[in-house]
């Protein structure tokens, strides 16, 4: 039977993160793992994340992977890449938010250093979510970090320009976000490429939604995403990152349930949003990092033509 | 929508002028200017007046190529004045146009095939325009049918129903619309279909053209246009444009969508 390969006519954008070891990212010209359709220069990378202080709300399972080093994060991303072979750092600034420990921007800069000493694998840098205290905190790590080429986050509909402004002074990518509605994330591209910022720096995140907890509406909207930029929407063509490990981690299964039922809701997970066009997956468990490695790898084999 | 720009013609005056005078910068500040307000492709005449028809045709095609390398339809009924235009263009160009009639037919796909040119094909022969869907459709599916039989995908195919002006033509533009819509279903891949818009309010009151131009490219468009050769710096026109795409589902809706639609 003959089978019928779709021809796009756009291709995804390429951004490049990182300045010593950078990667590249995006660049898909057709849907990922379709047999003869996959013409996807750059394979979806996996980030760990690193956080600023140890992480309370982390079950016993997933911290123990990390020892002391979740003391120390420059500690923790060396393991991270040392020894889990993370391709990005992912570092969170959950201890500058005013209701977790206030930390100053001073603070939060000189942490960023210290990942910067510790390891050469390109950084994603995100804040403590507070959307007034990220906009003191992450103009001035965006200095810190400046010429580093970073990815930097979170910038949302109601709060975008003053992260646009320090990403583009400082030469950084930016994370543009909606939660789970494509049109606004269309309309929010638009925002940040109107103050100047250039399309080939952003990469879009729809929030993400764990097994369970929402995945398949996250899923579609990434599908829908991929579809558009591939028909030619410039606004929508851009790589996308999905928080996997956050979300896998805060489901009540993978704090109460068996031993590794939080690295199975991991891996699921972000399987799942390689599938929908996912670029960059940031988590959490060793274990499910090497296992998601691994499918990437295996889905790069060819499959049908062999048979 | 592939948006063809139909300024550089002769029956324009200040096109006239400088294609008598060999006046470069007119020509090419209104190839720029359509470019700018994101013409897919600009239409080329020469228009009636000309003495040298051939040589003026190249003196356009080669202006216009000097400051831009986008898609020329080369709008002529004369064979020489065609084959002149098309052998200078750097793009695919697009043959403007061809009708149902056997020679014309004969001629022109062989040089769509000497220059891999796409082609207009208009629904009218040696008898006219016919005046209902029906009459339009048998000269479509004639044009289709020579597509198979010259060997060109019918992809490259676009028809153009002819609308005629409604003061003096009413009962067309029903028919047009009826035509765009039958018209998919000549063939696999469908062909495309075109209009030269500004023809449907010529000789109406100039404060009304525009508007219904707007209205009859909006209706177009809920029946399937997928080209149309139209006053591209007309920015309502085109934002009416990028509305009813919008509403057909063409393209995903924000806020700012018609600027998303110009950035593209």
């Amino acid at each position: 039977m003959e089978r019928l390969i779709e021809k796009w006519q756009d291709k995804i954008s390429e951004v490049v993160i990182g300045a010593k070891k950078p990667i590249k990212i995006g660049g898909e010209t057709g849907i990922y793992f379709i047999d003869g359709e996959d013409k996807c220069p750059n394979p979806p990378v996996v980030a760990m994340e690193v956080w600023d202080m140890e992480p309370e709300s982390w079950p016993e399972t997933l911290k123990s992977n990390f020892g002391n080093a979740l003391k120390d994060p420059g500690e923790w991303a060396k393991l991270c890449v040392d020894k889990f072979s993370a391709d990005l750092i992912c570092l969170r600034l959950a201890s500058t938010h005013p209701d977790v420990k206030n930390v100053s921007s001073e603070e939060a800069g000189k942490t960023l250093e210290k990942i910067m000493k510790a390891v050469s694998v390109p950084l994603i840098v995100i804040g403590g979510l507070s959307p007034e205290k990220d906009n003191e905190v992450m103009p001035y790590c965006a200095n810190v970090a400046k010429g580093e080429n970073c990815l930097f986050g979170i910038a949302t509909q109601n709060n975008y320009k003053t992260l646009t402004a320090a990403c583009l002074s400082a030469g950084h990518s930016i994370i543009s976000e909606a939660p789970i509605d494509i049109n606004i994330a269309k309309q929010l591209n638009i925002l940040i490429c109107d103050m100047q910022f250039p399309a080939d720096k952003i990469v879009i995140h729809h929030a993400t939604g764990a097994l369970g907890y929402g995945l398949e509406y996250t899923y579609s909207i990434m599908e829908r995403t991929r579809l558009a930029g591939l028909s030619g929407d410039k606004m929508l063509s851009m790589p996308m990152i999905s928080f996997v490990g956050q979300e896998a981690w805060r489901t009540k299964e993978s704090k109460t349930g068996a031993k590794d039922t939080g690295v199975l809701w991991e891996i699921a997970t972000a399987v799942a949003y390689l599938n929908s066009g996912a670029d960059i997956l940031v988590m959490n468990h060793p274990k499910a990092v090497n296992e998601v490695k691994e499918a990437i790898n295996n889905f790069k084999q060819p499959t049908l033509s062999q048979v | 929508m592939y948006l063809i720009g139909e300024r550089i013609n002769g029956m324009f005056k200040d096109v006239a002028k400088a294609i008598k005078e060999k006046d470069k910068s007119v020509i090419q500040g209104l190839a720029l200017k359509q470019v700018s307000c994101k013409a897919n492709a600009l239409d080329v005449n020469i228009g009636p007046a000309s003495s040298n028809p051939k040589e003026a045709m190249k003196w356009l095609v080669e202006t216009i190529k000097e400051v831009t390398d986008i898609t020329l339809a080369i709008d002529t009924t004369k064979l020489d004045v065609m084959e002149s235009g098309l052998s200078l263009c750097k793009s695919k160009p697009i043959i403007n146009s061809v009708n149902a009639n056997e020679e014309k037919i004969k001629s022109l796909f062989s040089l769509a095939k000497k220059y891999n040119a796409s082609i207009i094909g208009l629904t009218m022969d040696k008898a006219g325009i016919p005046k209902d869907s029906e009459g339009r459709m048998e000269l479509a599916m004639k044009i289709v049918a020579s597509c198979v039989e010259y060997g060109i995908d019918t992809s490259e195919l676009y028809l153009d129903a002819v609308i005629l002006p409604v003061n003096v033509a009413q009962s067309h533009a029903k028919e047009v619309l009826k035509t765009i819509r039958d018209s998919k279903m000549l063939a696999d891949p469908a062909p495309k279909t075109v209009l030269g818009l500004s023809n449907v309010s010529q000789g109406s009151l100039a404060e009304y053209k525009s508007l219904i131009n707007k209205t009859f490219l909006t209706m177009a468009i809920a029946n399937g246009l997928d080209a149309a050769i139209l006053d591209v710096t007309d920015k309502e026109l085109v934002d009416s444009l990028i509305t009813a795409e919008l509403l057909m589902e063409k393209q995903l809706y924000c806020d700012s969508y018609l600027e998303a639609y110009r950035k593209k």
